[in-house]
């Protein structure tokens, strides 16, 4: 299971949203396809398409910045992190 | 007697201003939407909801709605797309106009989308292809930082499958089979640019109708003022006697076809109230005189702008006007303009101003 990270921007737009929460899933899409199931409309708001994450989003897994693709391992941490940019 | 309700929407959220009944003692509730840009917010009079616009430069476009008046709210997005496919995306949402269980949102790249389930869903309903230069819409060099693609939408009062869109930086369109064909609507328009296309290429700020008499539009365009007597299908200028050609924001009065104001601006990179002085102007003759409004409003340093959406009247006997400045004031008259009252300061920088009158 990876632990992912979220952030604080995402808890009022879904009820009962859980900014940590641990998922079963082979790489960052499959992660987040299966929170939209939980939280329908989550993926939206994180990536622009099928194929590319926000341009003001970044992800990082078990600290290395990372795309949809990239795999996820067991125990893999993952941080969503809304970059620090806009005013 | 109604309530009177202001959706503003700013840089930083959504607020509402009520008043209960005589249009003073304004109450102010907000911000909404968790503080995404609200680039327009509108209320539905057939639903009672409220939608507004919005696009987070970090979590992309939705319409929030609420079904209570402000007290609670949920966005969607869903169906706001142009397909997985499409090398479109859409960057914004800009535009709303909502009646009869219908609500229709502009989009850029130029886009509409339509809901017919209160805002919770969305379909792609037309990008107005086939209309001469529609291929350089999409061209990201024609879509400079600020481009709001569909800029205005207006339903007819009557016909529902009659509605008009505004391109941005290319014109006004009519459709009255519901966005299956389009007409342009710009025969008369001035243009002091270079345009490939004899129907097209013109920037349309802001277009009324007026209440009194559908056959009566005005339009603030981007150089000058102009009048249509037959529903857009001619205009003509009538710019003169107005301090500049330039400006965002106009209201109709919604008793007289013939009063019109509108908000001239610094035709400059500054676009603020020229000299300073706050002013509103207004004709009682179709633009053929126009008179400054200025009593109340700030005459000393006020460099202020406001924009297309950022001015609204009511339907009052005697209706009141409402609009909101880029410095986050909100300012009312409720004499027709004679007189101008401050309702809030210090608010966020002001998008777009609408009212409702709720029973």
């Amino acid at each position: 299971m990876a632990e992912l990270h979220f952030p604080s921007t995402l808890t009022p737009l879904f009820a009962n949203f859980e900014r940590r929460v641990d998922v079963d899933a082979a790489t960052v899409d499959e992660a987040l396809q299966r929170l939209d199931e939980r939280w329908p409309g989550l993926r939206d708001r994180l990536c622009e398409s099928k194929r590319e994450l926000r341009p003001h989003i970044h992800v990082y897994v078990d600290r290395e910045r990372a795309t949809l693709e990239t795999p996820l391992a067991a125990r893999s941490r993952v941080d969503v992190i809304a970059a620090i940019s806009g005013g | 007697m109604s309530r009177t309700v202001l959706l503003i929407g700013t840089r930083k959220g959504c607020f509402l201003m009520e008043s209960e009944d005589d249009r003073s003692g304004w109450k102010l509730r907000g911000p909404f939407c968790e503080g995404w840009p609200v680039y327009h917010a509108v209320y539905s009079h057939g639903s009672g909801a409220i939608y507004a616009a919005a696009a987070s430069e970090w979590l992309g476009s939705a319409v929030w709605r609420s079904l209570d008046l402000g007290e609670t709210w949920a966005l969607s997005s869903e169906g706001l797309s142009y397909g997985e496919e499409d090398p479109r995306k859409v960057s914004k949402v800009s535009t709303l106009a909502a009646k009869d269980g219908r609500v229709l949102v502009g989009a850029e790249a130029p886009g509409i989308f339509e809901s017919r389930d209160e805002g919770a869903t969305w379909s792609l309903l037309s990008t107005l292809s086939g209309q001469p230069g529609s291929e350089m819409w999409d061209d990201p060099a024609n879509q400079p930082p600020g481009h709001l693609g569909i800029s205005a939408l207006m339903f007819d009062d009557e016909d529902p499958d009659r509605f008009w869109a505004v391109v941005q930086g290319v014109g006004l369109f009519e459709t009255t089979d519901y966005a299956k064909t389009w007409t342009p609507r710009n025969r008369g328009l001035r243009a002091d640019w270079p345009r490939p296309h004899e129907e097209v290429g013109f920037c349309v700020h802001k277009f009324v109708r007026s209440p009194a008499d559908g056959s009566r539009m005005y339009q603030q365009n981007h150089v000058g003022m102009h009048r249509s007597d037959d529903t857009g299908e001619t205009w003509t200028e009538i710019t003169g006697g107005l301090p500049t050609e330039f400006g965002f924001a106009a209201a109709a009065h919604p008793h007289d076809r013939d009063t019109f104001y509108v908000i001239p601006l610094d035709p400059g990179h500054g676009r603020n109230m020229p000299d300073g002085h706050g002013a509103v102007w207004r004709t009682r003759d179709a633009g053929a005189t126009w008179q400054r409004l200025d009593k109340g409003l700030p005459q000393e340093n006020a460099y202020v702008g406001v924009l297309r959406e950022a001015m609204a009247i009511d339907s009052r006997d005697v209706p009141g006007l409402y609009f909101g400045t880029s410095t986050g004031q909100v300012f009312a008259s409720i004499d027709e303009g004679d007189t101008w009252t401050e309702l809030a300061n210090y608010l966020p920088s002001i998008w777009s101003v609408e009212v409702a009158q709720i029973d």
